[in-house]
């Protein structure tokens, strides 16, 4: 048994108590990264051992002062290397920020440091986010700890398979159309993306702006909504955070749900979710039906328009977000160029990658003269009919819920070569991100090559109580598992 | 909305992309970006006449800062990042004849 | 040959005089080593995001009333995407799709030529950074000092038919703006910058040719020979059969040509799109009202004022509310001594000539209305005389002085003793005595001679009416 296989709020509660020390902990992860990443290649950057062990010492005498309260003094945790860390390199998978270390850190990342949270690396992920197996980094693909030859999901495969792995006790996502949601469910851990604005982007490398959010990624409900009260904020630095006033999620995890209304959209489960999947989420269904939950079939409707709107709109933001990667102010530059347009174009085609490049193609083709209407617009139309349908599906229910992908972590390999059938596996989670809804992953069975299968709640906006509610009373229903990497030989102390 | 992905096209884009495709790159931005075109091309069977286009999602308006100087000298920070630098500058391949 | 119109229309960029940029809390003064006024917002640096500057929208809205435009209740910011080292981002957060002001006008000219220019609207939007050439060096150098500074872009309707009509809307455009304390509008350094879109077609005709835009236009003089010089561009190529390139043109000014600036990397295709790092912005009525409110006198308001109230002469009135900082230094002085003409002759005799001489204008002054004020009063009171006070009035332009103190510091006060003033000119008449001769036979210029010369033993003080008298009385 490692610390690391503690939840975040356990190990957060021993070190208050003084049963462990906080460099105890940081020690204990470092050494499960160490011991691990061979085979996971989870983290890009490791932090380095003097400075963290140093942090360590500092956020002890906070909390032996009483400075430090909160759940989380004390307890490592790792960061999407799409989130800025002051003097950390991030790099957001790509060569073209291979050597970008930033002055300044994300919003999200300063609030979980300042509550005494401790920064143990920065993990791998699809490049600049883009993507659905973590094989698309510049610094090789993520493995997944229930299976090291499949993919651990993505783009915050990285988070995912750490947090899995026991390499971390918890860590930070983004979700831009299922980024955080579908790694939880192929790892088995839980990852929660809550409503646009309520997170700071601060610090967030942008990938497609309208959509994304900086999420949790941990071991369960209740080290999610503790990690989202830290978080969740109103950020004068973000002009489309909202301001919520003082988060209060944690008291939302009280195992009731008699009469919570919960909506299945019928038309989720179709041919094309494999039937494992279905029987698990069906399940999860009845088990929260016999907890007193009211739950019935509804038509949520438009659900195979969500990822063509998803990708064009991703795509037009994401060209024009990639933009200032150019070679003049930071990270990578051609060596061999001939005057200033040839270096931004050789800069940009030798420090992008393959799904980078197509989706800025496609991108820059979305907004352009003459398409912008036929494409951008009638994205941002068929955008604003899917909110609609949410917003009549939330007048009769608390919660949606359903699968989170539809299948199961597939092999390492398999998915890049055809880009349209890897985009089709976020059917469920996008429309979370056009809709701006809160949303969370979590363990809902095994499928019979033993790999976790993951169920998805999503509320409607700001109504992440409702969601954390539900997740937990499912939870309680379930006993923790954990994948053979976090169990295995190396977890030993 | 029926477009022709041709060399031409591919060619344009790259332009407005600030991307070099080189030998069979460019064949193969040309058959990825009309296999994309085709698979969002379902878009077209939905009537959205009538519809406003949604930008964001959370409807916030009106968010201001003062007009207060709050930042000071951080040039070094700005420009440690730098691939080319010269007296507190970024340098670049001329841009100007 | 064939008879052609030019037919011109504006693209005004506006600097605007906020403290800070336009989405970052960096300051927006002028002449800081470079990089020093930047942070990760206004540098492009990853993950950084834009907060707009409320004073930005104050400005903008004040403009567009100023100008008789519409307020667009719903506005929002768009994104202009090119690549060019200046543009940190290598997008430019501006207004395409809806802007903050719209349908407005100005009017030029008086009497039979009063006319009217169309405002198709007015935006906001961030100024891009500075790129450093050496000419011996391959490369250049980016400065984003400048880079986030707030701009307005005021575009007209092509309503223009002359350089006149140009400079005279420019002209209108800068004193309104100037009066409205939104910006400092000075051509030479950029803070106001014109971009002038032009077409000719045969006289008679209502359809528009093909129009070129040009940039790079530094002063009213540059604008008015580009005016010239594509206006006989343009025609040359029809004549010739050719057809005009919708194009952007680089004006250089010293050659006296424009040169076409596209290149075959540019596709001048910007994919706006809204920024989705910006939330809207409504603009209330009571939004509007306290803008309203809070309007200065305008220059035709004010011109009227000084002719009615002060009677100065029209021309006067017009140089002196020419300039916001001129018309309320010319209040300030009068309120103080009392006396508007007097010092409306200051302002338009000396405070002109020597601004001309140090080549500043009038926003440059640094003296006080105060010692203006003093000074008018030391010669009204006959304290000193009228070259000395010139003399006074140097100092005070250069440095501030305090005329009381000076005046009696170096003892510059006039003489007015009758004795003493007698007994220099006999001296003089004495050591003269060819000109007291040549004045007895009847050359007056010799009066003069002699006044001087009385004027000159006494270094400037004597009260010269008297110095006259006596003269008059001894010869």
């Amino acid at each position: 048994m490692s610390l690391m296989d503690l939840t975040a709020v356990e190990l957060g509660k021993k070190i208050k108590e003084g049963s462990v020390g906080v460099r105890e902990a940081v020690k204990d992860c470092l050494k499960q990264i160490r011991a691990k990443e061979a085979k996971t290649n989870a983290f890009i950057t490791q932090a380095d051992e003097t400075g963290v062990l140093k942090r360590a010492d500092e956020v002890q005498k906070a909390v032996d002062s009483g400075e430090l309260t909160g759940p989380l003094a004390g307890v490592p945790f790792a960061v999407k290397d799409n989130m800025c860390t002051k003097g950390i390199l991030t790099t957001c998978a790509s060569k073209i920020l291979s050597n970008f270390v930033p002055h300044y850190s994300a919003t999200a990342v300063e609030k979980l440091e300042k509550a005494g949270a401790i920064i143990a690396g920065k993990t791998n992920m699809d490049e600049f986010a883009m993507g659905s197996t973590s094989e698309t980094s510049y610094y090789g693909p993520v493995k997944n700890p229930w299976d090291t030859d499949r993919v651990p999901g993505g783009s915050s495969g990285g988070s995912a398979a750490a947090v899995a792995a026991s390499e971390v006790s918890f860590a930070l996502g983004s979700d831009t159309g299922g980024s955080i949601r579908q790694p939880a469910a192929y790892c088995g851990v839980t990852g929660f993306k809550p409503t646009y604005g309520t997170v700071s982007r601060y610090g967030l490398i942008a990938y497609a702006s309208s959509l994304e959010q900086i999420g949790p990624v941990a071991k369960d409900v209740t080290d999610c909504a503790a990690v989202l009260e830290v978080i969740s904020s109103y950020d004068s630095k973000d002009s489309t955070s909202f301001n919520r006033g003082v988060p209060d999620f944690i008291s939302a995890l009280d195992g009731d749900v008699k009469g919570l209304r919960i909506g299945i959209p019928k038309d989720y489960f179709t041919d094309d979710l494999d039937p494992e999947v279905n029987a698990a989420v069906l399940a999860a269904a009845d088990r929260m039906k016999d907890m007193g939950a009211l739950a019935e079939f509804f038509d949520l409707s438009l659900v195979e328009y969500a990822v063509p709107a998803y990708y064009i709109i991703a795509s037009a933001e994401a060209s024009s977000n990639l933009s200032r990667f150019d070679g003049v102010k930071y990270g990578y530059r051609a060596g061999d160029y001939e005057g200033l347009h040839q270096m931004y174009k050789r800069t940009r085609s030798e420090g992008f990658g393959e799904e980078v490049k197509r989706r800025i193609m496609l991108g820059s083709f979305a907004l352009s003269s003459g398409y912008y209407d036929a494409y951008y617009l009638k994205a941002l139309r068929t955008k604003a009919l899917i909110k609609q349908a949410f917003d009549k599906a939330f007048e009769k229910y608390d919660v949606i819920i359903g699968p989170v992908a539809p299948v199961t972590a597939p092999k390492l390999g398999g998915s890049l070569s055809d880009p349209i059938k890897m985009y089709l596996g976020d059917i469920y989670t996008v429309a979370a991100n056009l809709a701006g809804l809160p949303g969370i992953s979590l363990p809902c069975g095994r499928d019979s090559n033993g790999l976790p299968i993951g169920l998805q709640i999503m509320g409607d906006c700001f109504n992440e109580r409702s969601v954390l509610k539900a997740a937990f009373a499912f939870e309680q229903t379930r006993k923790q598992e954990k994948s053979p990497l976090a169990c295995g030989k190396e977890a030993e102390v | 909305m029926a477009v022709k992905t041709d060399d031409e096209m591919i060619e344009y884009v790259s332009i407005l992309a600030k991307l070099e495709l080189k030998g069979d790159e460019k064949e193969r931005a040309r058959r990825d970006m009309e296999k994309m075109l085709d698979y969002v091309d379902k878009l077209s069977e939905l009537d959205t006449d009538g519809i406003d286009p949604l930008v964001q999602v959370i409807d916030t308006e009106n968010v201001f800062r003062e007009d207060m100087v709050t930042n000071s000298d951080d040039r070094d920070n700005i420009l440690a990042n730098a691939p080319e630098k010269e007296q507190g500058q970024f340098k670049v391949p001329k841009t100007f004849n | 040959m064939k008879q052609y119109e030019t037919v011109i229309g504006l693209e005004v960029h506006v600097e605007l005089a906020t403290k800070t940029k336009i989405f970052c809390g960096c300051t927006t003064e002028f002449g800081g080593e470079p990089n020093t006024h930047t942070c990760p917002v206004c540098t492009g640096m990853p993950g950084s995001l834009p907060v707009l500057n409320r004073q930005v929208v104050d400005y903008a809205i004040a403009v567009g009333l100023a100008t008789n435009c519409e307020i667009n209740r719903h506005c929002r910011f768009d994104r202009k995407n090119y690549f060019y080292p200046d543009n940190p981002q290598d997008y430019q957060i501006s207004q395409l799709y809806e802007p903050i002001c719209l349908n407005g006008y100005v009017e030029i000219g008086s009497g039979d030529k009063k006319k009217k220019v169309r405002i198709h609207e007015i935006h906001m939007e961030e100024d891009a950074g500075k790129l450093i050439h050496d000419a011996f060096e391959k490369e250049s150098l980016v400065d984003y000092n400048r880079s986030g500074v707030p701009l307005i872009e005021i575009v007209s309707e092509p309503d223009m038919r002359s350089a006149e009509e140009v400079l005279a809307c420019l002209e209108k455009l800068r004193t309104t703006i100037q009066y409205l304390g939104a910006s400092d509008c000075k051509l030479q350094e950029g803070s106001m910058r014109a971009d002038v879109n032009l077409s000719v077609r045969e006289a008679g005709t209502d359809e528009l040719g093909t129009r070129t835009e040009m940039k790079n236009l530094n002063s009213f003089k540059a604008i008015a020979r580009a005016i010239a010089g594509e206006r006989a561009r343009q025609i040359a190529l029809i004549e010739d059969g050719k057809r005009v390139v919708q194009e952007t043109r680089r004006w250089d000014d010293t050659k006296e040509e424009s040169f076409s600036m596209r290149s075959k990397e540019d596709a001048s295709d910007y994919r706006y799109f809204p920024e989705p790092d910006l939330p809207g912005i409504f603009i209330s009525q009571e939004w509007i009202d306290d803008v309203k409110a809070g309007e200065p006198e305008f220059k035709e308001a004010k011109k009227e004022r000084y002719i009615a109230e002060f009677g100065l002469p029209v021309d006067d009135a017009d140089i002196i509310t020419d300039s916001k900082r001129m018309a309320d230094f010319f209040e300030k002085t009068a309120g103080l001594c009392d006396n508007p003409q007097k010092t409306a002759n200051w302002l338009m005799g000396d405070t002109l000539r020597l601004l001309k001489e140090h080549d500043m204008d009038a926003d440059d002054i640094r003296f006080s209305p105060a010692n203006l004020a003093k000074l008018v009063r030391l010669t009204e009171e006959g304290t000193i005389n009228s070259s000395v006070a010139t003399e006074v009035f140097e100092k005070i332009f250069t440095e501030d002085v305090d005329p009381d103190k000076y005046v009696k510091e170096k003892g510059l006060a006039q003489v007015n003793d009758e004795g003493a003033l007698r007994e220099t000119v006999q001296r003089v008449m004495d050591e003269n005595p060819g000109s007291v001769e040549d004045y007895r036979n009847g050359k007056e210029k010799a009066m003069g001679f002699l006044v001087g010369q009385t004027m000159k033993a006494m270094q400037g003080k004597a009260n010269p009416g008297m110095v006259n008298k006596i003269l008059k009385e001894l010869l």
